[in-house]
């Protein structure tokens, strides 16, 4: 019986139009990498619990058999495994091969083992999801490419994230998700305590 | 076309490219390599351009195709059709109603706006090509931010010429690092490139290269303090709405080697025209010489 | 008054609908099939699906046909369409030992187990025209014999046993697919030869000439040349085995080349390989000596500078539907980097002659 329903939410929640769905959340994924610390509405996926919508939208539209990804503590059971598996194909990895990772801030860390690209070929480095608890345009100040003059985003840490910026052009690239929602930090933007209260 | 998924590509190739594009995002100005697919057109034709159109298009999307920037050239109105039949999108001519923009050698003269996306197609992505044939090296030069070659290049035409002879494909510096191509556009077009509100995407299809440039980068002209960057474009007016500020075609009208200018983006030339601007070369005015 | 050229969409159209009919031609005499293209233009077919990387022969002929007979044409059809079919898996490598060989000949040997076997060749033809042909192409039935039985072993195999030929290891680690990841420098050897066997028919054959006339000799036998069909097997997880999903009909080329040995490897002969689908001799020849003079690095021999050994330029410019399309794209408008270019040109022979007026002043 549980077996049975386990499968049945393996092939349950995944894009019913793929193409056109992936399509929009896409659009909001770039947006999102275009615009560090604007946050973007992303629907379509329902994938088991505890992943969020964007989460879920995020490994349908980018993951596949060609993508290793990392399942960090709590992301990592069996049905999200048999989700990702059957929606995806995307081999599970280690923290050190994978291309993306998933999972609660507390759960991916320490991030000193992802790969973060090599001088010729800075962009084979990986992106890590970020379950977030919350997401709001509150708490440190981000500065950078994508962003006019200045932008604020709930992040779990400050100075994990100008670790990963002073690696820059190597370096982490970050989406955060939660419920339907999410923001990206990449390597490019310089995070600083925020002045103004 | 029915038999095509939407907008052409399959969806692991399209997810590949959107990994490429999210990459290149995050390091502004590195060409992210990509296994580019061959298309229905020819390489050299937009492939590029288009395979980053078809990941990025939605069917809400509203397309706009200029090439030389024309809305009407036979490859624009070739990878519009494309387009229309494949995704099913709603096109324009007008720059301000497009969210995405696919261009061959310019960029509007309109500023474009965070709602949009310019795609550029870009025939040869790597900026020290031409000094440096070999992809081994380049990319080990990138890695080093060893840009001297380019400086030396840009010397020497100052040296012979006193001027940079590049006119078009213009280098620039993207955030103090990587060294870019901008595609062919004229050189006239390159301040655009710096702080633009709007995503650029750069696809190079058969070069297998896809670079991005974020919303509000710093995008700076290569150039000398002596021989400071300059933006140049003839010295006319348009001669159908008699534009000063926009970049400008020169056209043979006759046998006898009469010449005029007009604005290469039609689309702005003709809604200045609809607002009531005449240039020289209207009834009654004279063809500018 | 100027006009902008409107109507590009008319153009287009019109100009499709003119090029369909010169394609049919004169429509008194009778459209060909794709069927008689298949069978009587058999090695056209060949080479489009070579170097489209598509085998088959229905597909090759109908673009054949659409493309009026430019073969790079039909080869970009092939590979425009190829690109769009769902993979649905990898078979596992033929075995070209098991081959069942219209042709196979060896350059090195007189005679060999297997035996020497002409097959359908022109090598003996005298080039002459045929005029019969151009009345009636019926042909007298070619004699024939039953098929031989059991593997053919390879030329090089006698050779290994003396040691007299470098070991080709076995590889198992998954080749790079240079269909679905972008060319990356170094490439190895699996890679080389992949883009090789796709690669434009005329340059690798002109690389392979130049090897020959002394940039970057390896003096090249050919040890072997076989052509024939051959199994195709792909294993099945769910069935716990391998079936056969079909055959095709391949050509492969074994050279012996020479080698001089070096500080680590006593003096033996070394291998260039060749294997193209279809009947492509030609191509695979060439292949296999620009295979052996890419070797070079491996093989600790001296790089002399030559095309055939620098593995960038071959790589990058031996695929013509990527070297077509850049080379005709300049007949697209490029008036707006052209009229960049005026403005510069003016600007700088305005400077000169003021410059060289203010000289002959001084």
């Amino acid at each position: 019986m549980e077996h049975s329903s386990l499968q049945a939410k393996t092939l349950l929640g995944g894009f019913e139009a793929p193409a056109i769905q992936s399509a929009h959340a896409f659009r909001g994924i770039m947006q999102a990498m275009a615009r560090p610390g604007k946050i973007f509405d992303i629907e379509g996926a329902e994938p088991p619990a505890p992943l969020s919508a964007a989460a879920g939208c995020v490994l349908l539209t980018l993951c596949d058999t060609d993508t290793p990804v990392y399942l960090a503590g709590a992301a990592d059971t069996p049905a999200i495994r048999a989700w990702l598996a059957f929606h995806t194909g995307a081999p599970l990895v280690g923290r050190s091969e994978c291309m993306f990772a998933l999972g609660s801030w507390r759960d991916l860390a320490p991030l000193s083992s992802y790969p973060i690209g090599t001088s010729q070929y800075p962009d084979r480095s990986a992106t890590l999801i970020v379950e977030s608890a919350e997401l709001t345009p509150n708490g440190p100040m981000l500065t950078g490419p994508g962003i006019k003059d200045s932008a604020q985003l709930s992040l779990p840490d400050i100075a994990a994230f100008q670790d990963n910026h002073a690696l820059f052009p190597l370096g982490l690239d970050f989406i955060f998700t939660c419920a339907n929602r999410l923001a990206a930090l990449p390597r490019t933007t310089e995070v600083s305590e925020c002045m103004s209260q | 076309m029915s038999e095509y998924n939407f907008a052409y590509l399959d969806e692991q190739t399209k997810r590949m490219i959107r990994r490429a594009i999210l990459k290149g995002l995050a390091i502004p100005g590195y060409q992210v390599p990509f296994a580019s697919r061959e298309m229905p057109m020819p390489y050299g034709w937009g492939t590029g351009g288009v395979q980053v159109s078809a990941a990025i298009l939605t069917p809400d999307d509203r397309f706009k195709v200029i090439d030389q920037g024309a809305d009407d050239t036979t490859n624009a109105v070739s990878i519009r059709s494309f387009f229309e039949r494949t995704a099913n999108v709603a096109t324009t001519t007008a720059t301000e109603d497009a969210s995405v923009i696919q261009t061959r050698h310019r960029i509007p003269e309109d500023t474009l706006t965070e709602d949009q996306v310019l795609v550029y197609q870009v025939p040869i992505p790597e900026p020290l090509r031409f000094l440096e044939p070999r992809e081994s090296e380049t990319r080990k030069m990138h890695s080093l931010e060893e840009y001297g070659l380019m400086h030396v290049k840009l010397y020497e035409d100052i040296s012979r010429h006193g001027h940079i002879a590049t006119s078009y494909a213009y280098p620039v510096k993207v955030e103090g690092r990587y060294v870019m191509d901008p595609s062919p556009i004229p050189k006239f077009d390159n301040p655009k490139l710096d702080d633009m509100a709007a995503i650029q995407l750069f696809g190079a299809g058969r070069e297998q290269r896809i670079y991005a440039l974020p919303p509000y980068t710093q995008v700076v002209s290569l150039d000398f303090d002596d021989h400071p960057f300059e933006a140049s474009k003839a010295d006319q007016i348009c001669g159908l709405c008699g534009a000063a500020d926009s970049y400008l075609d020169e056209v043979i009208v006759d046998d006898a080697g009469g010449r005029m200018f007009c604005c290469s983006d039609t689309d702005y030339c003709s809604r200045r025209r609809a607002a009531g601007h005449q240039g020289p070369a209207f009834p009654g005015s004279e063809v500018a010489a | 008054m100027y006009v902008a050229v409107k109507g590009g969409e008319r153009a287009i159209e019109n100009a499709h609908a003119w090029l369909a009919e010169e394609r049919r031609g004169d429509s008194n005499i009778a459209e060909l099939s794709v069927a008689q293209i298949r069978e009587q233009m058999k090695l056209a077919v060949d080479r489009v699906m070579a170097e489209g990387s598509l085998y088959d022969p229905d597909l090759a002929a109908l673009a054949i046909k659409q493309s009026r007979g430019d073969l790079i044409e039909a080869i970009f059809l092939i590979r425009a369409y190829r690109t769009t079919l769902p993979r649905f898996g990898t078979s596992k490598p033929i075995d070209t030992g098991a081959m069942a060989c219209d042709r196979r000949i060896s350059a090195t040997f007189k005679d060999l187990p297997g035996g020497q076997v002409l097959g359908p060749t022109f090598d003996y033809t005298h080039r002459l025209l045929d005029f019969k042909l151009a009345a009636d192409g019926e042909v007298p039935e070619a004699a024939s014999r039953p098929p031989m039985s059991g593997e053919v072993p390879h030329v090089t195999e006698f050779l290994n046993r003396e040691g007299l030929i470098e070991e080709a290891q076995p590889e198992d680690t998954p080749p790079p697919d240079l269909t679905r990841e972008p060319l990356e420098m170094p490439a190895n050897r699996a890679l080389r030869l992949q883009a090789l066997t796709r690669s434009d028919e005329g340059f690798t054959l002109g690389l392979a000439y130049s090897t020959q006339r002394g940039y970057a000799r390896n003096h090249a036998f050919v040890g072997e040349l076989r052509i024939g069909t051959v199994s195709v097997e792909m294993d099945i997880p769910e069935l716990g085995f391998s079936v056969e999903i079909g055959e095709v009909t391949v050509t492969e080329c074994e050279t012996v080349n020479q080698f001089k040995g070096s500080k680590t490897e006593p003096p033996q002969f070394t291998r260039g390989y060749g294997l193209v689908f279809g009947q492509s001799e030609r191509k695979a020849i060439s292949m296999a000596l620009v295979d052996r003079a890419l070797r070079w690095e491996e093989l600790g021999e001296d790089n002399v500078g030559a095309p055939a050994q620098d593995t960038e330029f071959v790589l990058y410019h031996a695929d013509n539907i990527q070297a077509t399309g850049f080379l005709e794209h300049i007949k697209l408008p490029h008036y707006v980097d052209f009229q960049s270019e005026l403005e510069l040109v003016r600007k700088l022979r305005r400077e000169a002659g003021v410059s060289q007026m203010q000289e002959a002043a001084e």
